[in-house]
């Protein structure tokens, strides 16, 4: 057990470049489901081992052991690892289930607060305008999801690249893109490595709509221009650029995101790893293995305390 | 499948929110026929009609008479203060990004200048520049801030 438990713990550091690797491969609405899968499944893994050490801990107390019904404590063969590892594994889960449901509160807050803001409107159809200078544009989920703009951001673009906003962020709210969102940041809450994943799940869901809102269209071309325009309207507009969250090396979210749209094969999407079509398989059977390991890690863990209690309360192993 | 007339399939609430935004991003009060004409003229103009006095019955916009008909505007109502106040508390989260996926994202100054020349190699008649109309609508904002 004390071996199989930690690889919950450890499997995101090679799961999450993996993961990053095979969605920056796929098309997007595939890595936003990978991503996002991978997270929730990553998360809910540690979330399980670090319980799972809790309570292993907890059993060599001896009041906690009678709480149990066991007949006697825990042989604390390993208790040099368990019994500290116990009190910082039970910290780290109490933490955990505190900033969850912190964040989850906080994202309700966040909608509660916009949707107060856009009730304030008229609406007509789906669609709430701020009377903003500001270039702005958001999906608003719930029932019914709305479209939230500014008039500077409609003032900014002409009525066709309108209309490629407007399909965007009516994408967002059909495809309900804020819980994978969501499901990201409160597995990011769990365990600090999947940070990582927040980053491409949220251009992947951009391009998941980027693309829909193409088709709907029918132009790839305007729906990349409405997109370069209103970053620029945006940035132009701002009293100073933001503080970007990612220092991008490279380029940015935004002319990949235009890129793609306007290059030929999608080229943007697929920048290494897609000349070797056997590569992507192999990421992705790496990738497999890492979630597979981890939540084997994690049954095998609880299957070793389940007997060793049943030991400990007396019944014969193995019946 | 067919290119003639994709706007006579799109739910009524789309159409609302498009001829909504044509009067937002207009100057000035629109009359039926010049919606229609900023639309592209992908709506009839009895449709057009309909929509307007449909949004003027909900309250959405205003409506003056203008000529044999009415022009309209959209209302900058005096909610808008609360809506405000909502607004920058809003902002006042340090990150949005769990609850909104925002249309526009930052850019960094390469992504400005790649952006640019991506868009102008996309429009290279330059009909309607990605520069220019972002640039027009907002004079001066054109050099580097």
């Amino acid at each position: 057990m004390i071996f199989a438990v930690w690889l919950p713990l450890v499997m995101p550091l090679l799961a999450v470049p993996t993961a990053r690797r095979l969605a920056a491969s796929l098309p997007p609405r595939a890595a936003a489901w990978l991503l996002a899968g991978c997270a929730a499944a990553l998360a809910a893994c540690t979330a399980a081992a670090l319980g799972l050490l809790t309570v292993a801990g907890a059993l060599r107390l001896p009041p906690v052991a009678a709480f149990g019904h066991l007949e006697r404590a825990l042989p604390g063969g390993d208790a040099v690892v368990a019994v500290p590892a116990a009190p910082v594994a039970g910290a780290l889960l109490a933490c955990c289930a505190f900033a969850v449901a912190r964040r989850a509160l906080r994202h309700r807050a966040e909608l509660r607060a916009a949707r107060r803001a856009a009730d304030a409107h008229g609406l007509a159809g789906d669609l709430c305008v701020l009377p903003e200078a500001a270039p702005d544009a958001y999906a608003l989920p719930g029932r019914p999801g709305r479209v939230v703009v500014t008039a500077g951001m409609l003032r900014a673009l002409p009525p066709a690249e309108r209309e490629a906003l407007f399909a965007h962020e009516r994408a967002h709210l059909a495809g309900r893109h804020h819980l994978f969102l969501l499901a990201a940041e409160l597995a990011a809450v769990c365990h600090p490595l999947l940070r990582e994943l927040r980053s491409p799940l949220a251009y992947a869901l951009e391009r998941w709509a980027d693309e829909s809102a193409a088709a709907r269209v029918g132009d790839r071309q305007v729906t990349a221009r409405a997109i370069g325009r209103a970053a620029l309207a945006a940035r132009t507009h701002a009293a100073a650029p933001r503080p970007s969250a990612a220092p991008a090396a490279t380029t940015g979210p935004v002319p990949r995101r235009v890129a793609a749209l306007l290059g030929s094969d999608r080229a943007a999407d697929r920048p290494r790893g897609r000349s070797l079509p056997g590569g992507r398989r192999l990421i992705a059977a790496a990738l497999l293995a890492c979630v597979t390991f981890s939540a084997a890690g994690a049954v095998d863990a609880a299957a070793d305390l389940h007997q060793t209690v049943e030991t400990a309360q007396g019944e014969q192993p193995g019946r | 499948m067919s290119e003639t007339s994709p706007a006579a399939r799109r739910p009524a609430g789309e159409l609302e929110a498009s001829v909504l935004a044509a009067l937002w991003a207009a100057d000035g009060p629109l009359t039926p026929a010049e919606v229609q004409s900023e639309l592209g003229g992908r709506l009839a103009r009895t449709t057009v009609t309909t929509i307007l006095s449909r949004l003027h019955d909900k309250g959405a916009v205003s409506r003056s008479r203008a000529g044999r008909g009415f022009a309209y505007s959209p209302i900058h109502d005096s909610a808008g203060l609360t809506a405000r106040r909502m607004r920058s508390e809003l902002d006042k989260q340090d990150d949005r990004t769990t609850a909104l996926a925002r249309f526009v994202s930052e850019l960094t100054s390469e992504d400005e200048q790649l952006l640019r020349s991506l868009l102008d190699e996309a429009d290279p008649a330059g009909t309607q520049g990605a520069a220019g109309t972002v640039d027009g609508r907002h004079p001066g904002s054109g050099t580097t801030p």
